[in-house]
């Protein structure tokens, strides 16, 4: 490399830093706001933009602590930040879950298994990847409320609904497990069905266990995936004490009933930790990135 | 043969013949309440679970199948059924199937002739008894003691009452709340009469609404006309030809896409939206590329300092739920109460209508969208950069090329061909964008003068899913139509997708 820095390198390097601050301020004034916003007085702009005094009234709203009304009464908040956010948990821990169970067991037959169809089925996974979900809306609530008139546990408006709907939405973890399941000796678990092991007890008590990382990630990411889903959130689930935060945050923003302040606790509420836990899971997995996860 | 022994071999057998039996058994419950499609999906899924599980010759297919299964059943089969749903009138209109209307208009009462009773229920311990008084002679009744179980419906037998009852009477409020146990009660009095509920506070005769022929027409026992389904209309229909309510659901064959081409009122919106969706798909793609790859270039430059501060602040809004920061920006570019807008009017006196001029909207949608994309786009090009050959940067600088000599004449040639792929379905998942449009705009402002909800910001997939779920008349058999034409567009971009990827694989042999 060129050792003797000349002047217009220097320019250049000033420029590019020049540059580089003007985007990270872009980028860091909406996340700034948010914070500078639920921490201020009042649901309205109020002109400055760091503000002059803190008041706790938002985050109060958000964690569900009833406050003094203008009338002298104790009000509750009417939106239930807590619950939604206990609902998008409860879901996306049981889906992530199911999807773990579904995805590892499959991908084991595709990584060491002969059988007839692989190729056809590898194929037709990676193909419905590419159809998203969003264009059969019409016909999963359909199906839904039609399982609901027998079954209405997991009709629309249940949590179960929203389980079952996400749990076929592993094409991806399939695939990903399946090429870390071929980065293992097969010979290991070989080895273990000389000395007795049926295929089952190799998987389980094998390979399983090596490929533990692998499975926190792909647990991780459905769990994200879970969390953020909105379409099919905002058509299978109706009632107030059964949103999911992504189908109800929207709610604090209508124009009849503007509650940006309240909407920016509840947004620091469930976004930080949401957003910590997919940098780590990003960490564990870089290669995840370019293998075409496309962000919803 | 020893006990255990004998015991595995008969256990599996006879676990899944059991399982098999229970499984029937419920498919039959199923198919009794009429959701006979339902029905259909679960004997099928059974049968191969059956045969998967015990079939020897099946065994790599027993760890395959529940995965497969349930990518089969809630995800493949939404996207037949929804084809299947575009051809036919499924809308708010016609919403229930054939037989739940024919049983909704077999459930249908009117009031006979007879005596009027005002009805109250009494309190008794934990059990209510329901009294009944003639409205005209004053005559009272007065049932057993009942608990208010909505579960069953009952009949009761009441007798003449002989004593008053001591008991409070049931308020209004919880009245409500019984209603619909109080619906399902049919009455039998001492003189023969059969009475039901026909007010909250109110028994009287009622006789059933319709009587079923077998040739499949109703007959309306109060005025002894005749109603027909219409298989046409999706209606049962007088012989005027009048309708009547509830529709069911029919096959109208090509009907919605022949509107789609045809009828003006859903051409026009449909064409626009389809244009947009392109444009904004595209935009989307070449913004937050361009910016990402400028970013990659510059973060890969050794000599800049502080470049890993520089990458974890770019990458936040990568990792930052995508439903909140398309929230918050919805709040930040509100036309009157925005940060954005009170920074504009400091700086410029300006306050841009973000929200209702149509043209802004959609700059405001794309900044969002460049300011959620970006940072992946700039993550996957500095892992190209890194991959291209320090050589050639070496061998420009002794010809003395400058930086942006470099960045046209190497880097970016390099490194467009294996992007082409992500690009393409960067491409794909912004033109089903569903999620930007319908939190931030939710489609609006809307265009003028057309019957379905239609916005100038509203992409394909939004337009369908307001047809389908926020107008009032719900037309999910037109939005599946619209559902369907989108898929065979995704289907052409995957091909050209599958088609850029072999070409890259090809090209690194």
């Amino acid at each position: 490399m060129a050792i003797v820095i000349d002047k217009s390198q220097r320019w250049r390097g000033f420029a590019a830093h020049l540059f580089l601050i003007a985007l990270c301020v872009l980028v860091m004034f909406p996340l700034l706001m948010v914070i500078s916003i639920s921490l201020r007085p009042g649901n309205f702009a109020t002109g400055k933009l760091i503000p002059e005094t803190i008041s706790l009234e938002h985050w109060r709203f958000a964690l569900g602590i009833p406050s003094l009304g203008p009338d002298g009464q104790m009000i509750k908040p009417d939106l239930p930040v807590l619950l939604w956010l206990w609902n998008s948990v409860k879901v996306a821990t049981i889906s992530a879950t199911v999807a773990l169970f579904l995805s590892t067991t499959a991908a084991y037959a595709f990584a060491r298994m002969k059988f007839v169809g692989k190729k056809a089925a590898l194929m037709g996974l990676m193909l419905m990847q590419m159809f998203p979900t969003v264009l059969a809306l019409v016909a999963i609530h359909a199906i839904f409320s039609r399982i609901g008139h027998v079954f209405p546990i997991f009709g629309v408006d249940s949590h179960w609904a929203l389980v079952l709907a996400y749990s076929g939405g592993i094409a991806l973890h399939i695939w990903t497990i399946k090429g870390f399941y071929e980065t293992i000796p097969a010979e290991i678990e070989e080895a273990a069905t000389v000395d007795g092991a049926t295929p089952w007890q190799a998987f389980w008590r094998v390979l399983l266990p090596m490929s533990l990382p692998i499975l926190m990630v792909i647990f991780l990411l459905a769990f994200i995936g879970a969390i953020i889903e909105y379409p099919q959130a905002s058509i299978l689930l109706r009632s107030q004490d059964k949103l999911t935060m992504a189908a109800g945050m929207k709610q604090f923003l209508y124009a009849q009933k503007y509650l940006w302040g309240d909407f920016a606790a509840a947004a620091i509420l469930s976004g930080l930790p949401i957003s910590i836990v997919f940098i780590l899971a990003q960490r564990w997995m870089i290669s995840g990135l370019t293998s075409g996860a496309n962000k919803g | 043969m020893s006990m255990p022994q004998a015991f595995k071999r008969f256990f599996h057998p006879a676990l899944m013949i059991l399982l098999g039996l229970v499984g029937l058994y419920i498919v039959t419950l199923v198919y009794a309440t009429g959701e006979s499609l339902l029905a259909c999906v679960m004997l099928v899924t059974l049968a191969c679970f059956i045969w998967i599980y015990s079939s020897p010759k099946t065994y790599a297919y027993r760890y395959l199948f529940p995965g497969i299964g349930a990518a089969l059943i809630f995800v493949v089969f939404p996207m037949l059924y929804t084809v299947r749903i575009g051809f036919t009138n499924y809308s708010s209109k016609n919403l229930l199937t054939f037989a739940r209307a024919t049983n909704y208009l077999l459930e249908e009462t009117y009031r006979a002739e007879g005596a009027t009773y005002n009805s109250t229920l009494v309190a008794e311990g934990s059990h209510w008894r329901l009294r009944l008084e003639d409205a005209d002679t004053g005559a009272a009744f007065v049932s057993d003691p009942l608990v208010l179980d909505p579960g069953k419906p009952q009949t009761l037998k009441p007798q003449p009452l002989t004593a008053p009852l001591p008991g409070e009477e049931m308020p209004m409020k919880d009245l409500i709340e019984h209603q619909s146990f109080l619906k399902g009660l049919t009455v039998l009095m001492p003189d023969g009469g059969q009475i039901r509920m026909t007010g909250l506070r109110e028994f009287a005769p009622s006789r059933m609404q319709y009587t079923r022929n077998p040739d499949g027409s109703l007959t309306n026992n109060q005025d002894h006309s005749v109603i027909r389904p219409n298989p046409k209309s999706g209606f049962y229909e007088t012989s005027g030809g009048e309708k009547v309510q509830p529709g069911f659901q029919v096959d109208i064959g090509w009907k919605h896409y022949v509107d789609i081409l045809k009828d003006p009122g859903v051409r026009e919106p449909f064409g626009q939206i389809f244009l947009w969706t392109i444009t904004f798909a595209a935009l989307s793609v070449m913004f937050t590329v361009s910016l990402g790859m400028v970013l990659a270039v510059l973060l890969n430059w050794e000599s800049l300092r502080f470049r890993s501060v520089y990458r974890l602040l770019l990458f936040l809004p990568y990792a930052i739920p995508g439903f909140i920061s398309i929230l918050v920006f919805k709040g930040l570019f509100n036309n009157n109460l925005g940060e954005i807008n009170i920074v504009l009017g400091n700086l410029f006196g300006i306050k841009p209508a973000w929200f209702s001029d149509p043209f802004l909207a959609k700059t405001m949608i794309l900044i969002v969208n460049t300011w959620l994309g970006f940072p992946y786009m700039m993550v996957v090009c500095m892992g190209l950069i890194k991959a291209i050959p320090q050589d050639l940067y070496e061998a420009s600088a002794v010809a003395g090329a400058g930086p942006l000599t470099n960045f046209f004449k190497i880097t970016m040639p390099l490194i467009i061909k294996p992007l082409t792929p992500l690009l393409i379905s960067s491409f794909a998942f912004n033109f089903n964008n569903m999620v930007l449009i319908s939190l931030l705009t939710g489609g609006r402002p809307d265009i003028l003068n057309t019957s379905l909800p239609a916005g100038t910001t509203d992409i394909l997939a939004t337009f369908t899913y307001r047809i389908a779920f926020e107008d009032s008349g719900q037309q999910f058999g037109l939005a599946a139509a619209i559902s369907a034409l989108i898929f065979l567009m995704v289907a052409a971009i995957s091909f050209v997708q599958i088609r850029a990827t072999k070409i890259t694989n090809d090209d690194k042999r």
